[in-house]
This record gives C-alpha cells, structure tokens and sequence, in this order.
C-alpha cells in the first residue's frame, strides 16, 4: 500500500507527536507514505478569513503535486483542518466552473495544472477501511485491555465535506479502538467541536467548549482521550491547566492521538510514539502495557 | 435578563444590496430557501455565546440589515465546525456563508473583527514567507500583535509545548516559493467579492 502523504504544518510542532506515531504506525502495518514533495499549508481557516479563491488555490496546488508525483491518486493526511480543507476544494472545483477557472489562472502562474480527481482520506480511514481492522488486530501484541478511551472525532471530519459515517454518532475511531483491545466510552460529546482557532481570538468561548469536553468524558470514566486532529489534541492538552484554573476543576486526563494508542498496541516504544510530548502525562498509559 | 425586542424594519430602510453580495458567493443563493426553522442555532455549539443566533443572522441578512451584521459578535463566535451546514435541511452553506460575512467586515475594519484579523494576517504572513505555517513564529507574532503584555499569561502554555519538542524554532519552507507566491498574487487579483 503506498500513499501521497499530506502531513501538514502541525505536525512538524505542536502535533509533532502525531507525524513520529503516524510514521511508527504506517511502518508496523507495511503501508508506505510518501511524503507529498513541496507541499504547501492548507490555508487552515486563516486564509477562509481573507480571500475564497486563494484559499481554494492553496489547497489545489497540493492536489496538482499528488498527480505529478506518480504515487496514485490518493492523497493522506491526519488533520482534520487539512483533510476538509483539501476535500472541500476537490468538492468546489467540480461544483462551481468560476472556481475551477479562477483556480486554474492563479496555477498557471507557476506552470501547474489540477485535472482533477484526487481521492483525499483521512489516516484514520486508511487504517480501518483499507489496512482493515482484521489487519489491525492481527498486529495487536498487547491488547489494550482494561483501557477506557473516549473516542473523540473533533468537528470537521464527520461534516458536510468529511467521513462517511454517522455525521451524530461516529463509530469508525470506536471500532479501531475496540480492535487495539480497548473500550470506547459512551458519550454525548464524541462530535462536538473544541472551539479550534477561537482559542486565539475568544479564548473563554474555546476553554468552556473543553471544559464541557473533559468533563463529558470523565463522567464516562475514560481512562485518556482519543483524537485525530492537532487543534483538538493543543486545545483540550496544553490549555487542561489553564481550565483547571479557571472553572476549579481538576482534570488530569491525558489526551493522545489514536495512532499512538495503535502503536502501544503493536508493542511500539513509548518514545517511538511520542507519549512523552503530551503535557497531561500519558507515560503511565504507556508504563501500563509495555 | 434581556426584555423582548420589538423592531419593526420598513422596507423602505432595507440594504438590499447586502443580500446581492451574499448571492455573490458560490453557493450563496441558497439562503433564498432559509425556512427559519432555527436547527442551525439549535446544532451550534457557541450560540450561547453569541449576540444573535444563526437564524437570527439569517433572517437579517435577508431583512437587510448590513451593519448590525457585520457589527455583530455573532461571526466572530463561530468557530467553523460546520455543524450547521451539516444538518441544514435546505442545505444552506451556513458556515461558507459565515467566512464571507468575517472577510467583508475585516475588509471594512469593523470594530470586533480586529482580533481575529490579526490572527489571520500573521498567518498569511508566515505563509507568504515560508509557503508553510511555522506554528511558533506565528504564536509568537499573534501575541505581540494583540496584547505583548497578556501575552504572559499564555507563556505557560507556550513553555510547556517547548519544553516537550512541540514549539520548534525554524522549520522547513517549500522550495518552489516563488511559484506559490505568484499563484497568491494571482488568486488575490481575481478573489474579489
């Protein structure tokens, strides 16, 4: 299996965990991801803000380097921004020929051309839907037993442009984790959004929304949280302090990405994974099955 | 607790012209088949925290009412889950048609839309440099820009992703530059609305 990979600006930073475990992950499973030559950053929804059609182009510009590269015509990434912001594009140029044409102009001045038809998926899908939960739980060395996770898929991958799934009730994370030997939780906030960039411009908005989050999973008796987008993993990670000052709470729930629970599971190093970056500390779910 | 607001808006005072740059959008003539049903307000997770609802919004746009809009908390309070678009049952672009209202009031240098307009223009310009988002640079930038003395209290947080390998200094760029530069330049030029 080789794949065009798409890793996106988060992952060489604050998500830097994610890219050492996706890449941990990929190599126990056999699936080759080629990193997508001169990528650009998605535009997230900074550029949303400023101009459509550049925003558009940002994005049509990766997908014009997945044809040139000669891997095929699937394209994969991990952030949940990148991921709709790619697969909104692909939607938008078949959808709208002023797009289309505005689009093509603006590429042209560098000499690059999108024909069109890049199938963008996210990590999570290539593991459960392609390598296959049989595959998956053919790698388990150590089951996750006893691990309660609550599944966390974040807004924008279970939306208008996202996953087919259950846009309410996902159960694509549930059933990998559930393969990986864990329990997912049951819970009413599986698909509620984080608050995302609103960290930045209205910080008490964002720092309620995961308050409520964690609060909705500790209710659940989860063990830690499992995500599958960067902005979600910061926000409900680096701000756990700032929102135990400030609601008097106390939660101390790690928050790790799936791909790092998979790792553990297929007996990978703690470090390989990166469960030493989480800043709730994760180590001890790591202690726990190594 | 807020009393009942009664408004009455006579045509005559109406900005039609506003309803026309919505259409404007691709997709944007879909707001013609607003039902008001309110199932975009009851699916957003902020409307607690905004001035109008979505419907409420909605039903302004339409009404005209081009200023309070823009002016309105409510745009910069959504936070672009697309929850909304996804349950809209008359499949309106809600979120889509959100990002438009955000550029046409930072492009007016509307009151509130300052916070996030910086946010967005350290970003683009990290982009532009790098053609990538170097995730501490633009931090660092976005705090400086807004509130360089508050900006202490989001050190914590910043120490903690540094100390953990999370806020590298540097990064890559994309080779091809100058390319992506010019497919910017172009884009701005004929982005319009």
């Amino acid at each position: 299996m080789r794949y065009s990979y798409y890793p996106g600006c988060s992952l060489d930073a604050t998500g830097k965990q994610y890219g050492e475990s996706i890449h941990a992950v990929a190599k126990a499973l056999g699936v080759e991801l080629v990193e997508l030559d001169d990528w650009n950053c998605c535009g997230a929804t900074a550029y949303m803000n400023v101009n459509e059609v550049l925003s558009f182009c940002l994005s049509a510009r990766n997908l014009a380097l997945v044809g040139k590269a000669g891997n095929g015509k699937e394209l994969v990434t991990a952030c949940n921004a990148c991921y709709t912001n790619l697969r909104k594009t692909e939607v938008y140029l078949n959808q709208f020929p002023e797009i289309r044409e505005k689009v093509g102009q603006a590429l042209a001045e560098a000499n690059m051309k999108y024909e069109g038809g890049v199938v963008t998926k996210h990590f999570l899908q290539v593991l459960v839907e392609d390598v296959g939960l049989e595959r998956i739980k053919a790698n388990v060395k150590r089951p996750l037993t006893g691990l309660r996770v609550a599944p966390y898929y974040g807004c924008q991958i279970v939306r208008p442009y996202g996953i087919q799934d259950d846009p309410d009730n996902p159960m694509m994370m549930d059933r990998f984790l559930e393969a990986l030997g864990a329990t997912p939780t049951q819970y009413a906030m599986k698909v509620m959004c984080c608050g995302g960039s609103l960290m930045g411009t209205r910080e008490e908005v964002a720092l309620r929304l995961c308050r409520n989050l964690l609060l909705c999973a500790q209710e659940a008796k989860a063990d830690c949280i499992a995500v599958a987008c960067p902005l979600c993993q910061m926000n409900l990670d680096a701000y756990q302090v700032a929102i135990n000052r400030n609601y008097g709470t106390n939660f101390s729930l790690p928050i790790v990405y799936f791909t790092q629970l998979a790792g553990l599971a297929f007996g990978l190093k703690s470090d390989e994974l990166g469960m030493q970056r989480c800043i709730v500390p994760a180590t001890q779910i790591a202690a726990r099955y190594a | 607790m807020r009393g009942v607001q009664e408004t009455v808006l006579y045509e005559e005072a109406m900005d039609l012209k506003f309803l026309d740059e919505v259409y404007g959008i691709p997709g944007g003539d879909k707001i013609k088949d607003c039902i008001q049903c309110g199932t975009c307000s009851g699916s957003c997770p902020v409307s607690w925290a905004m001035e109008e609802s979505p419907r409420k919004i909605f039903a302004m746009i339409r009404a005209g009412m081009r200023d309070q809009v823009l002016d309105s908390l409510t745009i910069w309070t959504c936070a672009s889950c697309y929850q909304c678009a996804e349950r809209c049952p008359q499949e309106i672009k809600i979120t889509d048609i959100m990002y438009m209202l955000k550029r046409m009031a930072i492009r007016e240098d509307r009151r509130r839309s300052r916070k996030a307009r910086a946010l967005s223009e350290c970003f683009v310009n990290v982009v532009n440099r790098y053609g990538r988002n170097r995730e501490t640079e633009l931090m660092a930038r976005f705090a400086l820009m807004t509130d360089p003395l508050g900006s202490v209290a989001l050190a914590p947080v910043g120490m903690s992703l540094f100390s953990r390998g999370r806020l590298p200094l540097g990064g890559s760029k994309v080779r091809d530059i100058e390319g992506l530069r010019k497919i910017v330049a172009k884009a701005q030029e004929l982005g319009g609305e």
